[in-house]
C-alpha cells in the first residue's frame, strides 16, 4: 500500500538521473498507457557491438512508471540488445522492489515495453505484458 | 463553513440502505466510496427487486400466455413507466431501453444519422464531450464525410456561449451536448442552449448520465429531441439505460438492430416494424436490470430528487471549500453555482495515478486518469486528474477524510 512509495521510488521520480532526450539517436519508440494517459519515450544510442552506451527516456507519468523508465535505463547500460531482448516483468519489480496489483503494474511494464517495441520494432513487443 | 440547511435529509439511514457501505477494503479500513459518477452503489431495494424477479417471476416478455410470461411482461413495462414518469416524458413509448448511454447515442447516430445526414452537413458538439458523444459522431463523420465541430470550453470550464451563437449560423444538422460534464461538473444551461439550436433547425440530443441521478429533470420542459442515460449511475444495475426519443422522430427512423420483438409481421424477403418502442428493442432484453431500474427510480423518487439535490450540493459545497484550502491543489471546472458532484483536481508534481494508490491505502475510492474525456485533458494541457464524486450517500466525514489521506499524500511527496 502506503509503502510501496519506497523512498528510492519517489526519489528517482523527483530527481530522475536518466531523464532526456537523445538526438540523434539509434533507437526511439515511444508509447501510451491508454487507461491512465501515462506516455514515455525511450532514446538510445548504441556501440559498434550493438552494446547500449546511451538511454534516456521522456514523457509524463505517475511514479511507479517514472521511477520504472529511470530504473530500467540504469539497468540497460552496457547491455546488448540480445540481453535487453531477455528482460521480463520480473527484473522490473525486481528494481523496484515491490509487489504491484494488474493496474499499477502496467504503469511499471509501460517502460519495458516501449524499450522492448524499440528494439524489435513495433508490435512485436513480445512478453512485456 | 456554512451551517448544514438540509434538514429532513438523514444520510446515516440512507446508508443504511446500501449494504456495500458497510464492508471494509482493507484489514480494520473502511470503505470511502467517491467514484459514484463512474457508477453508484446500489441499495437493497434494487438487490432485492432484481433477485425477486428471478426466484418469482422469471420468464420471457410479451407474446408469453402463461402466468410467469404475463408477470415479467407487467414487471418490465412497469419499470418503463416509472422511469417515464420520472422524468416527466410525455409518454412511456419514447422511452427505448437500451445497455446505456453509449447505446442510446449510438442508436441515434446509427439510426437517425445514417438516414437524415449526408456529406457536408455539420454536427457540434463540446469540447467537454465524454467520449461516449463524440467517437459515434466521428465514426458517422468518416463514413458520410460530415464535418465536426465544437463548442468550446473556457478556462472557467464553461460553454462559450457567444461562440456557440456564431456556430448556429452555420446550421448544424444535430447538436450532441452533456447535461453535466462528468470531469469539471458543469451543468450546462440546458433550457438556454437547446432552445438556441431548435430554433436554427437542429435536432437536439443530450447525454445526460450525469445529470437524471443527481437533480430533478423535466423532459417536457427541455427542447431535447434525444436524452439518453444510464441505471448504473443512479442505484440502478449495470447493463440498462435509456434511450428518450421525440415519437414523430422515433416514428420516422430505421429501425437499429434487427431480430425479435421489433418486428409486427415477417415474411421470408421483408418485415413490418412493431410500433415504438419495441420496434427499437430487437431480442430478450435485459429483463431484471429493467426491473432494477424501475426499483431504483422508486427509491429515488421515495427520497425526492429535490432532497438529493439540496443535499448534494450542501455536500459538494463543502467539499470545494474543503479542498480549495489545500496548497498546491487545483480544482477543474467553475464553482458551485455551476457545478454538480464531481470534483476533479490536480495537485502540482503529483501523478493522479499516485494520489489514487494513496488514498486508496486508507479505502478512499477516488478515479484518476482522463475520465474518457480526452480531449478535455488535452485542452487543459493535463495528462490526468484525480476525480472525487459525491452521491447521496456521501457524508462530510468523508470529505474530511479525502482531505485527510491528501495531505497524507502531500507528506509522502514532499
Amino acid at each position: 500500500m502506503e509503502d510501496f512509495y519506497r523512498e528510492l521510488i519517489i526519489e528517482r521520480y523527483k530527481t530522475p538521473h536518466f531523464r532526456g532526450v537523445l538526438d540523434p539517436n539509434d533507437i526511439s519508440y515511444e508509447d501510451d498507457n491508454p487507461a491512465c494517459g501515462d506516455h514515455i519515450q525511450i532514446d538510445i544510442r548504441l556501440d559498434e557491438k550493438g552494446i547500449v552506451t546511451e538511454a534516456l527516456f521522456s514523457g509524463e507519468g505517475c511514479a511507479i512508471s517514472q521511477a520504472s523508465a529511470d530504473l530500467l535505463l540504469e539497468s540497460i547500460i552496457g547491455k546488448s540488445v540480445d540481453d535487453i531482448k531477455e528482460l521480463s516483468k520480473e527484473d522490473i519489480l525486481e528494481n523496484l522492489g515491490i509487489e504491484l496489483g494488474p493496474v499499477r503494474l502496467k504503469c511499471a511494464l509501460l517502460p519495458l515495453k516501449v524499450l522492448k517495441a524499440g528494439i524489435y520494432g513495433i508490435g512485436e513487443a513480445e512478453g512485456s505484458d | 463553513m456554512a451551517a448544514n440547511i438540509t434538514t429532513g435529509y438523514d444520510v446515516n439511514k440512507v446508508r443504511e440502505d446500501f449494504p456495500v457501505l458497510k464492508r471494509e477494503v482493507h484489514p480494520g479500513v473502511p470503505l470511502i466510496y467517491l467514484d459514484s459518477a463512474a457508477t453508484s452503489q446500489k441499495p437493497n431495494a434494487v438487490i432485492k427487486a432484481m433477485s425477486a424477479y428471478y426466484r418469482h417471476n422469471n420468464a420471457n416478455i410479451h407474446r408469453g400466455i402463461h402466468k410467469l410470461a404475463e408477470e415479467a411482461t407487467f414487471a418490465y413495462e412497469s419499470a418503463r413507466d416509472r422511469i417515464a414518469a420520472f422524468i416527466n416524458a410525455p409518454s412511456s413509448e419514447e422511452l427505448i431501453f437500451t445497455r446505456n448511454t453509449t447505446e442510446s447515442i449510438n442508436l441515434v447516430a446509427y439510426s437517425w444519422g445514417r438516414a437524415y445526414l449526408k456529406a457536408g452537413d455539420l454536427i457540434l458538439l463540446t469540447e467537454m464531450e465524454h467520449h461516449s458523444n463524440l467517437i459515434p459522431w466521428q465514426m458517422l463523420a468518416s463514413e458520410l464525410d460530415l464535418t465536426l465541430d465544437f463548442i468550446p470550453v473556457t478556462p472557467e470550464g464553461l460553454l462559450d456561449l457567444d461562440i456557440y451563437k456564431k456556430q448556429l449560423e452555420r446550421e448544424p444538422k444535430l447538436l450532441g451536448i452533456t447535461h453535466m460534464s462528468n470531469v469539471l461538473g458543469t451543468v450546462n444551461p440546458l433550457n438556454e442552449i437547446l432552445q438556441a439550436a431548435k430554433s436554427a433547425g437542429a435536432i437536439t440530443l443530450v447525454d445526460g448520465a450525469q445529470a437524471v441521478p443527481h437533480f430533478p429533470i423535466d423532459i417536457s420542459k427541455l427542447a431535447a429531441d434525444f436524452y439518453a442515460f444510464s441505471a448504473h449511475k443512479m442505484c440502478g444495475p449495470t447493463g440498462i439505460g435509456i434511450l428518450f426519443g421525440r415519437k414523430e422522430l422515433l416514428e420516422k427512423m430505421p429501425p437499429f438492430l434487427g431480430g425479435g420483438e421489433m418486428i409486427k409481421r415477417v415474411e421470408l424477403r421483408s418485415f413490418k416494424t412493431n410500433d415504438l418502442p419495441h420496434k427499437f428493442e430487437a431480442g430478450t432484453p435485459a429483463i431484471a436490470e429493467a426491473i432494477g431500474f424501475g426499483a431504483a427510480v422508486d427509491y429515488l423518487s421515495d427520497l425526492g430528487m429535490e432532497q438529493i439535490e439540496r443535499y448534494e450540493r450542501s455536500l459538494t459545497g463543502y467539499a470545494i471549500e474543503e479542498l480549495s484550502q489545500i496548497s498546491d491543489l487545483h480544482i477543474l471546472g467553475p464553482g458551485i453555482e455551476e457545478k454538480g458532484g464531481v470534483v476533479s483536481f490536480y495537485i502540482k508534481d503529483i501523478h493522479a495515478h499516485d494520489v489514487a494508490q494513496i488514498l486508496d491505502s486508507r479505502g478512499i475510492a477516488v478515479r484518476a486518469g482522463h475520465h474518457c474525456a480526452q480531449p478535455l485533458h488535452t485542452k487543459f494541457n493535463l495528462p490526468a486528474t484525480s476525480r472525487a464524486s459525491l452521491y447521496l450517500y456521501n457524508t462530510r466525514q468523508e470529505v474530511d477524510q479525502l482531505v485527510e489521506g491528501i495531505q497524507k499524500v502531500k507528506e509522502i511527496f514532499a
